[in-house]
Parts: structure tokens; C-alpha cells; sequence
């Protein structure tokens, strides 16, 4: 483990920015919509300083296909938005994720759907995990939990984009990104880079390279399919991350992500003070989703508590991973009606 | 002794191309290519592709190429120069994807006058998908989608690429040329050439709009197709040059970002 120095106070947005520099962004395209604003204010100091380009684009399809340009040309690349602009891009994602290069998305959600409003909500579960834009791909999907994630999923982001050549969505909500938390800004290890043959740079001792998703001849569109496929099954082996805490001896666990695993780790000690024995289960990866990890507790555990905040994205993934006759239960509450942790154990306790 | 006066340029792949008989992409493909060759930047040229009958242009040029999504060339094609300055950047489209669906990046890619060189085919009508209206068909004219013409009252008026370039102060360069007869791609050639040369030496946005005929769309012979440029689209597209800024300080950003590669924390696995 490297000295990391000093924790700092620092927003969720802002030391998103500084992990995502750390890493090496080099490129950043982006178009202003609250709550994620301090991401391009901060770069837009800060990118200079190394060297890099910091550009508001005219929109959030400008964004992400300026980010679809630079890694061709491979640097690494990011924008950030939230839910509506998030949208915008899903048509640049697809493109990303056909053409199988390597971007950084970062969505800090708002509420939905429509314009919404901008509290802490959840309710791009399903439009994350799932690919979001058209045909059949995924992206890596990171959940923060606290301002040091956001500084340690911006490293981690770049890394896996680069590894997979595919598109990585960091997942945040309002209160992670904007609230102040001590938080170390400095990598805990050296930061991984690959090389990028298939970049297109020039045509200088090489054949010309090409980079597109459209395939019109032969089988070629259904084999990058199969292609991509292979590389998902991969990835769901190889890159699965979550978090427990107290699940060993717990009779109902509960499940969530972001903000709303904040509430139930609160939760999760308050109950287990009036001697509930209950425990908490954090996926870390929403894609790839922890499916084998919550079968194998679920041959223990029959009792499950699903939290979010919408009503109810993942429960769908819990259901379908857990063995057939474990009890799965869902409560949430959308657009920024934020439960408390004692909101939560009375729900504990109704089952 | 012979002397080989006439050759592929090295821009271009020696392919059979998938155009129509009497398209002219075949010729703006060529005067692109001599561009490539002629200013020796061929091995650092990225050429972007629309979405549209040039889509699968990386056959044919000899040059590193990326896709873009319908009307997205610009963007993609600023996210390549800014990534990498050193780099020869074109785009390469049609008129329903640079102006329409892809009007607000061309504009603003153009306002921020990136170093970027766009060849626009304009040939007022949409070819890939079958012939519907393109945001350049001319008032009265039929297409798969304005079966009875164009009109001012349901469609609006044909969108004059080259004027509405020309008014933005990003834009260096700007030229509307033809490729109806050897006069005109002689222009259109020279033309080419300045919008390449705008980049390479002044890293400035050059904008040639290059009309063009699509005989299966229009459904005329080649030749009558030709002629229908010449008399018809030229009378709603004036040829000529809209702007020529003399050389000045580069309106584009100089500064490359860091490499990754010289990163102090950078390890390659």
C-alpha cells in the first residue's frame, strides 16, 4: 500500500475530477446540468496544469462523441452528466461499446423521469445495467458509496476501460457528489496503463487502420456480437466487486448501492443494537452484478431486503440470483424522498 | 521511353468502389486522396466518415479512418485533434449528415474554428436510404419523401452550407465548387487543396462544399444528371469562394496533452 498522505475535505465531484487527472485524463468534453457541475469546473483549472484539454462542447452528443475521438486517438478520455444528459449519450455509448473502445462516463444521477428535479435518486439502475442505448452490449457500471470511491472508481475506471476496451459508467448520486468528506487523493497504487494498437494515429509503417461498429458483408456484424459476448462473459468472471459487512451470523441481509448503502449501513448498526440480526450486502459493480455471490448466501440466508432509491431496478438482479425460495423483499422511495436509517429498520421490522 | 503521366494517387486503395455508376463520390474521393499525397500527409491523416453513401470510405482511402454517428463527424473529428494536434484531421459528408442532423456540430466546430478540413457532399438528396428529401433538395424538387416537391410552406428553404459558413468567425477558409465538367473539378480540386493547406500551415477550419449527383436518386442518366447540377443546383448554390482569411494567428489551440506514456506513475503491463 502506497503513503497516500493526508486525507483532504473534499466534494465527491471534486475528487472524482482528481482521481480521474491521477489516472491520466488527458481529455475532457463535457456540457453543464447540476448536480455534477463541480467535474468541469474543477478540470477546467485543473487539465491545463498537465498538459491536458479541457473543452465544454455544445452538447452532451458533442461530449461523448469528442470522447469517442480523442480515445481513437488514444488518450484517455471522459465526460460526466446526469440522467437526461446520460441519455443523450447512450447513442455515443452503443458506438463505444460496437467500436470497443475505452471512455469513462460518469453519471451523478437526478431525479426522473423527464427533466426531474435534482435530488438524490437512483433511477438510472436499469438504464446503466443494461447497456442504456441500442443493441447488445454492457458497460462496467462502478456505484460509489463514499467521496474516497469517487476518488478510487475514477483510477479504477480508466484501468478497467482500458483493459476490457470498453466504456466504464461511474454511477454516483447528488449526496455523493456533492457532498464534503475526508478523502486520501492519492492512488493506492501505480496507475496501469496498456498499449493501443488498434488506435488510429496515422497510417506510418502500417496498413491503414479503421474503427467502426457497421459490419455489411458476411457474418462480420453477428461475430463481433459473439466477440463482444466472449469479452462480457469475461469481464462477469473477472470483475465482480462488493462489499458485506456483518453478514456472517445475519438472518435477513439487506441489499443496496450509493447513498442508499450509506442509509442502510446506518441502519444496519442501529438494528443490530436492539439485537435484529441483520447484515448488509453492497455491490460494488452493478455490471457486472454479483449474481454468484448472492446465490451462495442465499443458501444461508432466506431472507433479503432490497433498498433503493426509485422502486425497485435492482431487486430485479436480486431475485434472479438468489436460489428459488428465498424471501426477497423491496423497499425505495423515488425522487429525492430520502428514507432515514430509522425508516429502514421499521421496514426490518414489517416483515 | 515512356513517361507515366497519369496514376493512382497513393491515397487511394486499389479498389473497385461500391458507388453508383455517375456518383461523383469516386471523383471527390480522388481529389482528396491528391490532397493526401500532395502535402505528404497521408501517414498522419485521420479521415472521418459519416453516416451515409461514403460510410465505408476506409476501403478506399489509404489512410487511417473512424466511423462517426449520423452528423457526430465534427465532434469525433475535435476529439482526435485536440487528443492529438499532430494529426491531419478531415471529415468527409454528406449534406443530410453535416447539415442536418449534424447542423450544431458542424457549426460549433466551425465557430471554435478547430484545425480540422471538411469536404461536404452536397448532391440535394438523400442517397444511402433511397432518395428522401435532404435539408438541400431544391424547392420543387421530388424525392421518395416529397412525392409532390419541395415547398416553402411544409419543408422550408434549401440550407446554404457554404453562406452560413461563411459568417461564422471560426471559419478561415470557405468554398462552394462543383464536379460537373473538368473546368469545375479542376476547381474543386484546387479548392480541396486550400481547405488541406488551411490546417497543415495556419491550423485553421477549412470548408469546401462540393455538389455533387446522385443519378440513381435523381433517377437520371449520368450525363443528364451532371447537366442538372450545372443548371438547376447551381442556381441555389452559387459557386465561388465565401471566404479566405490571409494567414493569421491560429484560432485553434496549440497544446498537445501529455502523453500517457511519459507519465511518472505510468506502468505498462
Amino acid at each position: 500500500m502506497a503513503d497516500r498522505g493526508p486525507k483532504k475535505l473534499v466534494k465527491g465531484n471534486v475528487a472524482l475530477a482528481e482521481g480521474a487527472v491521477q489516472a491520466g485524463l488527458r481529455c475532457y468534453f463535457g456540457y453543464p446540468i447540476t448536480p455534477q457541475n463541480e467535474v468541469p469546473e474543477y478540470l477546467s483549472g485543473r487539465l491545463p496544469q498537465v498538459g491536458g484539454i479541457f473543452l465544454q462542447a455544445e452538447s452532451e452528443l458533442a461530449s461523448i462523441n469528442m470522447v469517442l475521438g480523442a480515445v481513437a486517438a488514444g488518450v484517455r478520455a471522459m465526460t460526466s452528466s446526469s440522467s437526461p444528459g446520460i441519455s443523450l449519450m447512450q447513442e455515443g455509448i452503443s458506438f463505444l461499446a460496437g467500436d470497443q473502445l475505452p471512455a469513462v462516463i460518469v453519471n451523478v444521477m437526478r431525479c426522473g423521469p423527464g427533466l426531474g428535479g435534482i435530488k438524490t435518486t437512483q433511477g438510472d439502475y436499469y438504464q446503466a445495467t443494461r447497456g442504456g442505448g441500442h443493441g447488445d452490449y454492457r458497460t462496467i457500471v462502478l456505484a460509489p458509496t463514499t467521496v474516497q470511491e469517487m476518488f478510487d472508481f475514477a483510477v479504477l475506471a480508466f484501468e478497467l476501460a482500458d483493459k476490457y476496451r470498453n466504456p466504464v459508467l461511474i454511477l454516483a448520486d447528488a449526496v455523493i457528489g456533492q457532498m464534503a468528506e475526508g478523502a486520501y487523493l492519492v492512488p493506492d497504487r501505480p496507475i496501469v496503463t496498456v498499449d493501443k494498437p488498434y488506435i488510429v494515429t496515422g497510417a506510418q509503417g502500417r496498413p491503414p487502420q479503421n474503427i467502426r461498429s457497421m459490419y455489411l458483408e458476411g457474418d462480420d456484424q453477428e461475430e463481433l456480437n459473439y466477440v463482444l459476448q466472449d469479452k462480457y462473459r469475461l469481464i462477469e468472471r473477472d470483475e465482480v466487486r462488493y462489499k458485506t459487512t456483518q453478514i456472517d451470523d445475519a438472518e435477513t441481509v439487506l441489499v443496496a448501492f450509493g447513498t442508499a448503502a450509506r442509509i442502510a449501513l446506518s441502519a444496519v448498526r442501529e438494528a443490530r443494537k436492539m439485537g435484529m440480526k441483520v447484515g448488509l450486502f453492497r455491490p460494488v459493480t452493478l455490471w457486472p452484478f454479483p449474481t454468484p455471490q448472492l446465490r451462495e448466501l442465499s443458501q444461508r440466508v432466506n431472507k433479503f431486503f432490497d433498498f433503493e432509491l426509485n422502486l425497485g431496478q435492482m431487486v430485479d438482479d436480486v431475485r434472479a440470483a438468489v436460489v428459488p425460495g428465498t424471501r426477497v423483499e423491496f423497499y425505495g422511495r423515488p425522487a429525492g424522498g430520502l428514507p432515514t436509517p430509522a425508516d429502514v429498520i421499521q421496514k426490518l421490522k414489517e416483515l | 521511353m515512356q513517361k507515366k503521366v497519369f496514376s493512382r494517387p497513393e491515397g487511394l486503395l486499389d479498389v473497385t468502389t461500391h458507388y453508383c455508376a455517375g456518383c461523383t463520390h469516386g471523383t471527390a474521393h480522388r481529389l482528396v486522396a491528391e490532397a493526401l499525397d500532395h502535402f505528404g500527409v497521408r501517414e498522419r491523416a485521420v479521415g472521418v466518415a459519416p453516416a451515409g453513401c461514403s460510410v465505408m470510405m476506409y476501403k478506399y482511402f489509404n489512410c487511417d479512418t473512424i466511423e462517426a454517428a449520423h452528423g457526430r463527424a465534427l465532434a469525433v473529428g475535435t476529439g482526435i485533434k485536440r487528443a492529438r494536434p499532430d494529426l491531419f484531421v478531415f471529415t468527409y459528408q454528406g449534406d443530410g449528415d453535416l447539415a442536418s442532423i449534424g447542423l450544431c456540430e458542424t457549426m460549433h466546430a466551425a465557430n471554435r474554428g478547430e484545425s480540422i478540413s471538411v469536404i461536404y457532399v452536397n448532391n440535394a438528396v438523400y442517397g444511402m436510404t433511397g432518395g428522401q428529401m435532404a435539408p438541400t433538395t431544391l424547392l420543387c424538387q421530388r424525392t421518395t419523401t416529397t412525392p409532390a416537391g419541395r415547398t416553402v410552406a411544409n419543408e422550408g428553404f434549401p440550407l446554404k452550407m457554404a453562406e452560413l459558413m461563411a459568417n461564422l468567425e471560426g471559419v478561415t477558409y470557405c468554398e462552394r465548387a462543383a464536379m460537373y465538367d473538368v473546368k469545375q473539378v479542376r476547381r474543386a480540386r484546387k479548392a480541396i487543396f486550400h481547405a488541406f493547406e488551411i490546417q497543415i500551415q495556419h491550423n485553421g477550419f477549412g470548408f469546401v462544399e462540393l455538389l455533387s449527383a446522385c443519378p440513381t436518386n435523381l433517377k437520371m442518366p449520368p450525363a443528364k444528371a451532371q447537366k442538372w447540377v450545372a443548371d438547376e443546383m447551381v442556381k441555389t448554390f452559387p459557386l465561388g469562394v465565401f471566404k479566405d482569411l490571409p494567414p493569421g494567428p491560429s484560432p485553434a489551440p496549440s497544446s498537445a496533452p501529455a502523453a500517457l506514456a511519459e507519465e511518472g506513475t505510468a506502468h505498462a503491463v
